[in-house]
């Protein structure tokens, strides 16, 4: 029943985990991730928990887990830095095979691997369960000033129309027999980007304009004045209420 | 004696740069009135368009909406009485969703709650698009995005309906279903066209605006026919098409 959504990250499905509201579940995450990075890097069975967790967070979410997986390559950047520290860093050494390396560099290797891949794994779990703009309407809902919501949306609404135009540049240009093959050709791609950005704002100038015909005096109305039963936030926050028992625990037992 | 829907007088207007689109025009249209507005690429009929609902302020003469002049002070009550239907759905549309987008309009007039809905739903249901409601509009095709651009002016319950080109770019099942609903709307239409057939078949009478001014105005079977003002106006009838050999309506 399920399946991506265009170039989005959303995968389409009605797990409990979809159904809960945006805001709750940006709420969950932030809280999530405050105590993920909060937990000492020593306590390491705390980490094996909270992948317990989220590995149950995935799994109720009934998103595929390959699609899940493929989608954690963002943190390789990450990956490649955390493992550069242990060669680099200062403090005793410990030989693993023909390599010297840092012991203090290690524990902040595996912290920051850890850490970020915990981290990775909970905003995929937004990502995948929550449609963009739900994402958004989340963010109002939470008092983001109206300003930045309203951007925020205008670049979700127009990011396809924009790419669209961009495409079709390509084409009228490929069809016309330009390659990108050399860098004489920059110039050319150059000049695509300047009239893409011209006609960006010129259509945002239309926009306005068509905002202003049906009234709109510089403030968004309000359309979705909906609460949120107690139940929905219970259910949203036992992932960061779990993972905050295994905070207090990890620390006392330290 | 009651006041014209749209009376416009003694209309000029230059833009910034000193190009100068409008000089005088004058146009009355009546309650109930479907009236096609024709001209060349370039007359001017976008730039009056825009003058209608005060988004560009006349540098001379003067509109008045049913009565109410167009002036800064009275800008959100003409916006409600003046719908306009832009050339270009993308222009227009620009929520989350389709049900969004609709109650944008009546929602800035302070509706809420059950009271828009039933607007959204009504304005929906009128260019039959109540089950796209919860859609991206983005994700409609070209003709479902023009209805639905239709529908975001009609929720605002306008006293005159302004669309700028509605038959660009439709492809010809769109293009009658369009007329079908503008003909099933108890409304007051100003349509700006190049489509002089649908020009014929949707309004009784027709203006032309050439450099700025009106040229020509009557039944709209009357002027398609009048060649040399057709002629002098660079209005040229689609091949095959002749408005003599039609029945009367
Ligand atoms: N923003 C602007 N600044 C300066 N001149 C403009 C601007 N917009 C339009 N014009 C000029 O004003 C004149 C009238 O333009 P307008 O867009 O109203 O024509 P139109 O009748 O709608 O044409 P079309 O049938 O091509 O849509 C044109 O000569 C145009 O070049
Ligand atoms: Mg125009």
């Amino acid at each position: 029943m399920g399946a991506p959504h265009g170039h989005h990250l959303h995968w389409h499905g009605h797990s409990p985990i979809h159904r809960l509201p945006a805001h709750v579940k940006l709420v969950s995450l932030l809280a999530f991730v405050v105590t993920v990075v909060a937990t000492p890097r020593e306590a390491y069975w705390a980490f094996a928990a909270y992948l317990l967790l989220m590995l149950g967070v995935w799994v109720a979410s009934r998103v595929p887990l390959g699609y899940l997986a493929r989608r954690m390559v963002v943190e390789v950047p990450f990956v490649v830095f955390a493992l550069l520290i242990p060669f680099v860093a200062t403090g005793p050494r410990v030989d693993v095979g023909p390599l010297s390396l840092s012991e203090p560099g290690l524990l902040a290797a595996w912290g920051i691997l850890a850490k970020a891949t915990l981290g990775v794994m909970a905003s995929l779990a937004l990502a995948t369960t929550t449609e963009p703009r739900d994402i958004v309407a989340g963010l109002e809902h939470l008092r983001l000033p109206a300003l930045m919501v309203g951007i925020l949306t205008f670049m979700l609404r127009y990011l396809d129309v924009v790419v669209g135009e961009l495409e079709r540049m390509r084409i009228a240009r490929e069809s016309r027999g330009f390659r990108a093959t050399s860098v004489r050709q920059w110039p050319a791609i150059a000049a695509t980007t300047g009239a893409l950005f011209i006609r960006s704002y010129e259509r945002g100038e239309r926009v306005h304009l068509a905002m202003l015909s049906r009234g709109y005096g510089g403030r968004m109305p309000l359309l979705h004045e909906t609460s949120t039963p107690a139940s929905a936030w219970a259910r949203g926050l036992a992932l960061p209420a779990a993972a905050l028992l295994v905070l207090v625990a990890a620390v006392v037992l330290r | 004696m009651s006041f014209p829907v749209l009376d416009v007088q003694g209309l000029a207007y230059a833009y910034p740069d000193g190009h100068q689109a409008l000089f005088g025009v004058n146009l009355h249209v009546h309650q109930g009135e479907r009236v096609a507005l024709l001209g060349p690429n370039g007359a001017g009929k976008t730039t009056l368009v825009l003058h209608l609902n005060g988004i560009l302020t006349a540098g001379k003469g003067a509109v008045a909406v049913s009565g109410l002049p167009v002036t800064k002070d009275n800008l959100l009550e003409i916006r409600r009485r003046v719908g306009i239907v832009f050339q270009d759905p993308d222009d227009q549309l620009f929520m989350p969703t389709v049900r969004d987008d609709v109650a944008f309009g009546p929602a800035n007039l302070g509706l809420r709650g059950a009271e828009l809905d039933a607007r959204v739903a009504s304005a929906l249901e009128a260019v039959g698009m109540a089950d796209f409601a919860d859609r991206p509009p983005h994700h409609l095709s070209f003709g479902q995005r023009r209805r639905v651009a239709v529908a975001t002016v009609l929720a605002m319950e306008p006293e005159i309906l302004v669309l700028d080109e509605p038959s660009s770019n439709l492809d010809p099942a769109s293009r009658r279903e369009l007329a079908d609903i503008l003909r099933s709307l108890d409304v007051t239409v100003l349509m700006v066209t190049h489509d002089l057939p649908y020009a014929l078949e949707l309004c009784e009478r027709a203006v032309i605006l050439s450099d700025g001014v009106i040229v020509a105005d009557g039944p709209t079977r009357d002027i398609l026919l009048d060649e040399e003002t057709m002629r002098a106006h660079r209005l040229e009838l689609p091949f095959g098409f002749n408005p003599a050999t039609l029945p009367e309506r």
